[in-house]
């Protein structure tokens, strides 16, 4: 099962290096983290998806909250939230395949980034459901490179982390 | 305008430090030089994970925060496992380390480790300090995270321009720590729960830890247990935590812990578990610790609770300040029936040895017990001296049993001796010892005769790596590889250090030895000679149930 963290913590050098110096001394598996700062620039947002089950989930949390660099951990997975993640693919696109692919690419709503002679650069966003299913749509024609930013998401309405607090 | 150096003493001394453990070198030369006539006590060992242990001891034995200083690269990396020691079983420790001037960081440089690199699954909380402008904020910080919710070792990082430059000293007022909050009260729904539960529980068990002796609430602990009639069992970590010569006192519980106290959580309906982790150790097959109760665990930590068994009421926060929250709304509830029914598992299977034949181990450990009326600090390093030890003496009192619980460090118990009796000058300190633990950090016997330190050394020499060669000898057929130890003369080495040494091979002589160490005014080293193959007994096999033991 995968959850998502939202987890606010402090802009120092070597945060990162903690948290994921925590999953892996624990045992805990990252499905992706993605990191950077927020609009407190002494703020830095990790959104990170986890996968175990709910016992594992919540000692994750709770590891986390440990850590005296962490602001605040929020367990996002059930509740109304917006996730996205960007990717960009280097399809392999000769003359004849291109007009598909850009069909494709027109579908999904994304955007072709870059041409080359023989590959298309595709930008797209979305949820993991999304990119999967473009990323399905494309394999046929060989997949030359990807890069996945990782998962982002906020919470929907108008609830929002506060950051001086370490209490759900 | 101070140097770095002078600034950092200052801070020391705004935390209310007297002591420092440490070894220089080249890195913290700036700050030696401050020390040189700072009126702050260093202690010069002769190791730096001799220094750290003495930090850790003196922490342990006086509740306050426990420093320990090196130099850089090896210096920094030989406080490792000190710093691991003091992390594993919440010692409120800060350990200062030198490093390379900033602009040679990064580089390879002479002597470079990166420390807090390495140190940060160990500690609680580490700074690399860049400024000596932020000097005084991260020691505030450093001394407020460690000693404060579940204690552990802060590591500070300082390169040696920080220590050597000029600047202003303006005094940190207060911790800056937006992000860190310990919770101390319990939330009132949890307690109520907790009450409710302790009030229909027939076969309660206070399973209590070492979260009792860092809360100070041993007093409440011993209010809840009479209040309930509950017996108290122990881990390593809680000895003291509850007077064990109480008659509700079970001893330790776990892998060598007494039959009857593993019986009783075995058959308990309710586990009242306090500033306990479930240590493997203490648990045995997890499946079958305690299988017919109901759990309620109080601990600092939230990320204990739960973590290896479910739990039916967690309460987060201090166990002193829960403890007072329960005992304000619970009902005397005693469980005569209970009670009994232990009392005939203490008399039916007590702890015992043969106490016919030989020098045997636990009849050393009650002698020291007896000489000292039980008022000593002891320490113990780690193997089967530890575990007689914590079985045969008993401990009445919190922060007089010394020892590496989680970690379990040879070559801890002599460092931190000679810790303890620098914050507790006028008391009996009795490190016990194994002969294979004493020789990892037996260089510190200098430390001891320089600083007239008279720590006691009671080694139990078998000849062997006593613990591992039990489990060879249970689990192995008896193949004892690299087991066996040919020691040097243990006395001929006290003496040449300055030490008085002492061997002891008859019964008789256990008493005569021990109150002429205590007399002594010198770091005194008592070599007894024991029966080579005295296993600890009862033992819980690994893996197995708690009620399942061997012995």
């Amino acid at each position: 099962m995968k959850s998502t963290l939202s987890v606010l913590v402090e802009n120092h050098p070597g945060v990162l290096a903690r948290v994921a110096g925590l999953f892996s001394r624990r045992g805990f598996n990252i499905d992706s983290l993605a990191v950077s700062t927020t609009d407190n620039p002494t703020i830095s947002r990790m959104t990170i998806v986890v996968d175990g089950d709910e016992a594992v989930v919540e000692q994750v949390a709770k590891q986390l909250r440990k850590l005296v660099c962490v602001t605040k951990v929020l367990d996002i997975t059930n509740e109304p939230h917006v996730e996205r993640e960007l990717v960009l693919i280097k399809v392999n696109a000769d003359a004849q395949a291109r007009g598909e692919i850009m069909q494709i690419a027109d579908i999904f709503r994304a955007k072709i980034v870059d041409v080359g002679r023989r590959t298309l650069i595709i930008e797209v966003t979305g949820d993991k459901g999304k990119i999967d299913a473009i990323e399905t749509a494309l394999k046929p024609y060989g997949i030359k490179e990807m890069v996945r930013t990782g998962q982002i998401a906020l919470v929907r309405g108008s609830r929002t982390a506060i950051i001086n607090s370490k209490e759900d | 305008m101070l140097t770095g150096g002078q600034i950092l003493i200052e801070c020391l001394k705004e935390e209310g430090v007297d002591t420092i453990f440490g070894y220089p070198g080249g890195a913290v030369l700036p700050i030696y030089d401050a020390l040189y006539d700072a009126d702050i006590r260093h202690i010069l060992t002769r190791h730096e994970q001799g220094a750290a242990h003495a930090a850790d001891g003196y922490a342990r034995a006086t509740g306050r925060v426990g420093v320990c200083l090196a130099t850089s690269g090896p210096g920094a990396t030989n406080l490792v496992t000190g710093i691991a020691n003091a992390y594993m079983d919440s010692v409120p420790l800060v350990a200062l380390t030198g490093q390379v001037p900033t602009g040679l960081l990064g580089k390879d440089s002479f002597q470079e480790a990166d420390i807090t690199g390495i140190t940060m699954p160990i500690t609680k909380h580490n700074y690399l300090v860049k400024d000596v402008a932020d000097l005084p904020q991260i020691i505030k910080n450093a001394f407020h995270i460690a000693q404060t919710g579940r204690p552990g070792p802060v590591l500070i990082d300082l390169p040696r321009d920080v220590t050597a430059s000029q600047a202003e000293y303006r005094k940190a007022k207060a911790p800056n720590l937006r992000s860190y909050k310990p919770v101390m009260a319990g939330a009132r729904s949890q307690i109520l729960k907790a009450v409710k539960l302790i009030a229909k529980a027939q076969r309660p068990v206070i399973y209590a830890g070492g979260g009792v002796v860092n809360s100070g609430g041993h007093e409440e602990l011993r209010q809840l247990a009479e209040m309930l009639m509950a017996p108290v069992t122990t881990t390593l970590m809680g000895l003291g935590a509850f007077p064990g010569d109480h008659p509700l006192s079970l001893g330790m519980l776990g892998m060598h812990g007494a039959r009857y106290a593993n019986y009783a959580v075995y058959e308990s309906d309710l586990l009242i578990a306090v500033g306990v982790r479930f240590d493997d150790r203490v648990t045995g097959k997890i499946e079958s610790f305690a299988p017919e109760a109901k759990i309620i665990h109080i601990d600092i930590d939230a990320a204990e609770i739960g973590k290896n068994v479910p739990v039916d009421v967690p309460i987060t926060g201090d166990v002193k300040t829960v403890l007072k929250q329960i005992l304000k709304e619970l009902k005397a509830h005693p469980n005569e029936a209970w009670k009994e029914k232990i009392e005939v598992w203490k008399k039916e299977y007590p702890l015992e040895y043969d106490t016919n034949n030989g020098l045997r181990p636990q009849a050393v450990i009650r002698e020291i017990y007896h000489a000292t009326k039980g008022k000593a600090r002891v320490t113990t390093e780690v193997g089967q001296n530890q575990m007689w030890a914590a079985q045969y003496y008993t401990v009445t009192r919190p922060r007089s049993f010394i020892t590496s619980g989680g970690l379990g460090t040879m070559g801890f118990g002599f460092p931190a001796a000679i810790g303890v009796q620098v914050g507790c000058p006028d008391e009996v300190v009795f490190d016990i010892a194994g002969d294979g633990s004493i020789q990892m950090n037996i260089q510190e016997l200098a430390t001891a005769v320089t600083y007239e330190l008279p720590v006691n050394v009671a080694i139990l020499n078998n000849g062997y790596l006593g613990m591992v060669r039990q489990w060879q000898e249970l689990f192995y057929n008896r193949r004892y590889s690299y087991t066996e130890l040919h020691n040097p003369d243990f006395v001929k080495i006290a003496e040449a250090y300055g030490a008085e040494g002492i061997r002891v091979e008859n019964k008789a002589d256990i008493r005569p030895a021990l109150d002429q160490a205590i007399a002594s005014s010198k770091p005194v080293l008592i070599d007894f000679i024991i029966e080579r193959e005295e296993n600890v007994m009862p033992m819980v096999p690994p893996g197995e149930a708690i009620n399942k033991m061997l012995g």
